[in-house]
């Protein structure tokens, strides 16, 4: 028997069939670094990058460590590492990693610190979070949602993420104070009991604009007299706004 | 063969139902998906005529022949595809939100369209054919057409001030159906068995429609719209749901999670929120009903919001809220003291949940002894109220404004200089106009605003740097315009209230720079840097040189939302990488997109098979410059029809006020005045059709001319009449020119029936593709250029078309092939 263009492609497709998860995991692995390295070079010019020319190399290495694809729908697996949002269902979505590096490198976390999160949708940033710091606690009010992202976290060895099904607008008061909070799901504006819970010289992050499309991030700053700032940051370099002028 | 009065008015049904799914689909396409993609998905959908011209000339032999049965299949099928692809093209994943992302959407939205376009191309097959048919009385069953387009344009409005939007879908198909029987018992075409086989055909489809459809059709209304996202809140649910054509209201509860709806509110209040329950309007832009039981207290929060800022100033007796909704501005202004309040809101079903439904709730809100409601449009009410004011204040959201320029294309006659000078003849001395908006950056809305009100107060003799305040809170920009240069004392207290609050100045009458972004800091005082230039002599500069187009905004280029500018595009592109697709102002490169689409399509679906058909026939015919010169005519009338109607819908929306009302009025009494044009064009036989159009042309030039060069004194004349009489004037002006736009079309189509009439399917769908492109073309015309030369190119078509009307009347077009 000769082998035509088609035999031989049924052969390959089959091979590739029979390839071990681990290869597929494998595969995962480099694309993930792939990813990282594209958001650390893309990023040099963010507008979001306070203080440095680049993010910090702890938060790359957290990117590097944490199995995004573990979050993502099945449907959407083969996507994990676009640097793209990804739908989750219920009009929720797993941010496009670009946004998480920043937002999470926005919080300059110590190893230390507690962190809380509102709205754990797929779970993925809360892992990112679990990479850096000891505590985090993590707040989702769609019950399906929270209790998905839960098993996710579990699966994934992320265990010190502790979650709860609730309402985050008053924060979770038990746990407070917090070093950072992130705030993932839009506010029309900041609960007041959430600012209470931000410990003085804390940071808290906030995504403003839509599912697949963050329009800017609003970094809130607690001064150590208890005084609120916020910073108004583009995700992109985008200045001056009058030409070359 | 002349079609009876049955075939007449069995024409004038389908059309007029074929005009109403049309406005049913956008406004369905609104509600589960995104108002912009509804306007394109639709407008791209009536490739289904262009389509149905193709068709019906490659198979104009065969379907001539079983004419009687096409006829009726095609009805038949017009009505099952009516609510069935609708269904369809529901079910597909398309998430506009996702286009930039996903490649695979662009594959589910041409899939959308294409299934949409299925009952265009039947009622097109429909009308086309019957055109084909009797090309004898080509003018009367134009005329027919059209009348049936103009009573159904004005039926489906009134339908949908009745009728839940989801029934209609229902309604549609069963008059589609009862035309069918119309024609089958009036006509003499269908007898004996034939006849009997096709009367149970209908009766079993609409059988079929009605028992197996369900009586009110389900929505799969997007997942991302925030109405969705919050009915997936534990115990949440829909109270209330309030369908008219100027949108559909839902009003949802959340015992667990409560809206919280506070824009602007600041950042160091402590305050506690009242009840409330969201209103949505297409299921998205939530607004809130507030609980309000006559305690003041509980309403704290309304006076630590930005928009606050004019109510420190001084106190406010007569306060105007325009676009009032469910009603959070007035309860501001009833906290602060005011006197007298006039609410405008011009959706009536918005009032109603107020005044009726959730009276108690709300605590009679619109019966109050201070509270007068209206139900008008913004602009209408301040062009014929003589009250005048101390304060006028809304909020940009209620204008559908700032979402990433998606809106760009939707004239808004809110914010334009006429209307600020409108709005500052109402202050009293020394009055404000307050306006509040959601800040987008990089900063576009206010900017434009700034340049706007600064056109508007130049023009008043008033000094722009001299007479603006502007605050900023995280999330919200609040301008207010003073009637009059801005006091010490006022300046005091914008700096103790900003202080107070953590509210950013970004401009007053000597501000430094220093002063501006402390609390909510950007990289740079953008907004402090734009007001200073805006208000002072280096605007234009400025303007020129800024990344977006904040251009001011004027009656004539009334696109207050467009801020793209082609020079940006490369450097937004070649940031894509890094997400800057927000900084795309997508709305006008959507339009772009949408226009390549369709001429695209036109190539393949039109030019293709013509050329093939050609090739194929090449032997026996020798018509070459004929097709031209038939496929320029119509293709110029298809353009220049919409873009006079379209100009006039525009032009009209300021005098008529209300959009939705203003385009049923002109939309009809185009069709109207157009297909009593087409009707008379058909009785002068003694006059050539070259003669005919030529004049018609003629006389649309001079009536354009004279409506161009003093449509500012129409306007003045046709604002100070009475709301039936600006109808009835409005209406007026349109006939005569609609008169002569009939004319054209049916002129040249009787020619070809008589010398040429295997043209008259190329023409039909020529002049359908024509109308896909034409509303884009003009949208994009009328934002770059404006209405004046929107409507001259418009002319320069039609005496185009005139050109190519051949100079002898008795050998038209061309030879006869022999």
């Amino acid at each position: 028997m000769t082998l035509t263009p088609l035999s031989s492609l049924t052969v390959v497709l089959l091979l590739m069939a029979l390839m071990s998860p681990l290869q597929a995991q494998d595969n995962f692995k480099q694309q993930r670094q792939a990813l990282v390295k594209e958001i650390a070079t893309d990023l040099r010019s963010s507008d979001a990058i306070l203080d440095a020319s680049e993010l910090d190399p702890r938060v790359l290495d957290a990117l590097r460590s944490v199995p995004r694809h573990q979050f993502v729908p099945d449907k959407h697996k083969h996507q994990s590492y676009r640097n793209r949002p990804l739908p989750i269902g219920y009009g929720q979505t797993i941010s496009q990693p670009v946004i998480v590096a920043l937002m999470t490198n926005l919080l300059e976390l110590k190893a230390s610190d507690k962190v809380l999160e509102i709205g754990t949708g797929s779970g993925y940033q809360a892992a990112v979070l679990a990479e850096l710091v000891d505590k985090v606690y993590s707040i989702e009010i769609v019950p399906e949602l929270a209790e998905r992202a839960a098993e996710d976290l579990k699966r994934t060895g992320y265990d010190k993420v502790i979650t709860r099904h609730g309402d985050g607008y008053y924060g979770w008061e038990e746990q407070a104070p917090f070093d950072a909070i992130i705030v993932t799901a839009a506010a029309d504006h900041i609960p007041p009991r959430l600012l209470k819970q931000l410990k003085p010289g804390g940071r808290m992050v906030i995504p403003v604009g839509s599912r697949f499309m963050v329009q800017h991030l609003v970094l809130v700053k607690k001064t150590q007299d208890s005084d609120i700032l916020t910073e108004q940051l583009l995700p992109v370099k985008f200045v001056p706004l009058t030409g070359d002028h | 063969m002349h079609p009876g009065a049955g075939y007449l008015l069995t024409i004038g049904l389908v059309s007029g139902a074929t005009l109403a799914y049309e406005v049913l689909l956008l406004r369905l396409f609104s509600l589960i998906q995104w108002h912009h993609f509804a306007f394109m998905v639709i407008s791209l959908a009536l490739l289904g005529y262009g389509v149905s011209g193709v068709f019906l000339a490659l198979m104009r032999q065969g379907v001539s022949r079983y004419f009687p049965a096409v006829i009726m299949s095609n009805l038949l099928l017009l009505a099952l595809s009516m609510p069935l692809c609708f269904m369809l093209a529901q079910t597909l994943p398309f998430n506009p939100a996702e286009l930039l992302w996903d490649p695979w959407q662009l594959l589910y939205w041409l899939a959308v369209y294409l299934i949409l376009a299925v009952p265009f191309f039947f009622a097109a097959n429909f009308i086309g054919l019957s055109l084909y048919q009797f090309r004898r009385g080509i003018p009367t069953l134009y005329a027919s057409d059209l009348l049936g387009a103009a009573l159904g344009s004005v039926g489906i409005i009134a339908l949908l001030f009745v009728i839940d939007v989801g029934q209609i879908l229902l309604i549609l198909p069963v008059l589609v159906l009862v035309a069918g029987l119309l024609l089958l018992t009036q006509s003499s075409i269908w007898s004996g068995r034939q006849k009997q086989a096709w009367l149970t055909a209908i009766l079993v489809a609409g059988a079929a429609l009605l028992l197996l459809l369900p009586a009110s059709l389900q929505l799969n209304i997007s997942s991302y719209k925030s109405q969705s996202q919050m009915l997936t809140l534990p115990e949440t649910r829909v109270l209330q749901r309030e369908s008219s054509p100027l949108g559909v209201l839902t009003v949802v509860e959340s015992k667990q999670v409560p809206p919280r709806y506070a824009p602007g509110l600041s950042i160091v209040s402590n305050a506690e929120l009242p009840e409330q329950l969201a209103v949505f309007t297409d299921a998205d832009a939530m607004s809130a009903i507030t609980a309000f039981n006559g305690d003041f207290k509980a309403l704290r929060f309304l006076g630590q919001t930005s928009s606050a800022l004019p109510y420190q100033l001084k106190p406010m007796e007569q306060v105007l809220v325009l676009g009032a909704g469910p009603g959070s501005d007035v309860l501001q202004a009833l906290l602060h003291g005011a006197t007298h309040i006039d609410a405008v809101e011009e959706n009536p079903q918005m009032i109603k949940l107020i005044q009726n439904d959730y009276a108690d709730f709300a605590g009679d809100l619109y019966a109050l002894p201070q509270v007068q409601v209206h139900q008008s449009e913004a602009r209408a009410f301040a062009s014929e109220t003589d009250r005048q004011y101390d304060l006028i204040t809304m909020s940009f959201q209620s204008a559908a404004g700032a979402s990433g320029g998606l809106y760009s294309m939707t004239e808004n006659y809110l914010f334009t200089v006429e209307s600020l000078q409108e709005y500052l003849q109402h202050l009293k001395p020394g009055g404000y106009i307050s306006i509040t908006q959601q800040t987008t950056l990089p900063p576009r809305v206010m900017p434009k605003l700034l340049a706007t009100v600064s056109a508007a107060l130049a023009s008043q003799k008033l000094t722009p740097s001299q007479s603006v305040l502007l605050i900023r809170s995280w999330q919200t920009t609040t301008l207010v315009v003073k009637n009059g240069p801005v006091s010490k004392q006022e300046i005091r207290q914008l700096k103790q209230f900003s202080g107070k609050y953590n509210f950013d100045l970004a401009y007053y009458p000597g501000i430094t720079e220093q002063e501006a972004n402390r609390f909510h800091q950007l990289k740079l005082p953008y907004f402090y840097e734009a007001a200073t230039a805006l208000l002072s002599s280096d605007k234009a500069q400025f303007i020129a040189d800024y990344k977006f187009n904040i251009e001011a905004a004027t009656d004539n280029k009334p696109y207050f939302s467009q801020f793209f500018k082609w020079e940006t595009l490369p450097e937004i592109m070649s940031l894509l990488d890094t997400g800057s697709i927000f900084l795309l102002e997508s709305g006008y490169l959507l339009l772009i997109a949408a226009l390549l689409q369709a001429l695209v399509a036109s190539f393949i679906l039109l030019l293709l098979p013509l050329w093939l058909w050609r090739r194929r026939r090449k032997d026996r015919e020798q018509a070459q410059p004929l097709h031209k010169r038939v496929l320029a005519y119509f293709f110029a009338l298809g353009l220049a029809f919409l873009f006079i109607e379209i100009a006039f819908i525009q032009k009209f929306v300021l005098i008529l006020h209300h959009p939705v009302y203003a385009v049923t009025t002109v939309i009809a009494g185009f069709l109207l005045a157009a297909g009593a044009g087409s009707f008379l064009s058909g009785r002068l036989k003694k006059r050539s059709p070259r003669h005919q159009v030529l004049a018609a042309v003629v006389l649309m030039t001079a009536l354009s001319a004279v409506y161009i060069s003093s449509y500012g004194a129409i306007s003045g004349f046709l604002l100070a009449q009475s709301d039936f009489l600006r109808y009835l004037l409005a209406v007026l002006m349109i006939m005569p020119l609609g008169f002569c736009m009939g004319i054209p079309f049916p002129a040249a189509m009787s020619v070809l029936g008589r010398v040429h009439d295997e043209m008259i399917p190329w023409a039909w769908g020529i002049n359908g593709f024509a109308s896909v492109m034409s509303p884009i073309l003009a949208t994009l015309i009328a934002m770059e250029f404006g209405f004046r030369v929107l409507i001259t190119v418009a002319l320069l078509l039609y005496l185009l078309a005139v050109c190519l009307f051949p100079a002898d009347s008795s050998t038209p077009f061309a030879r006869k092939p022999g």
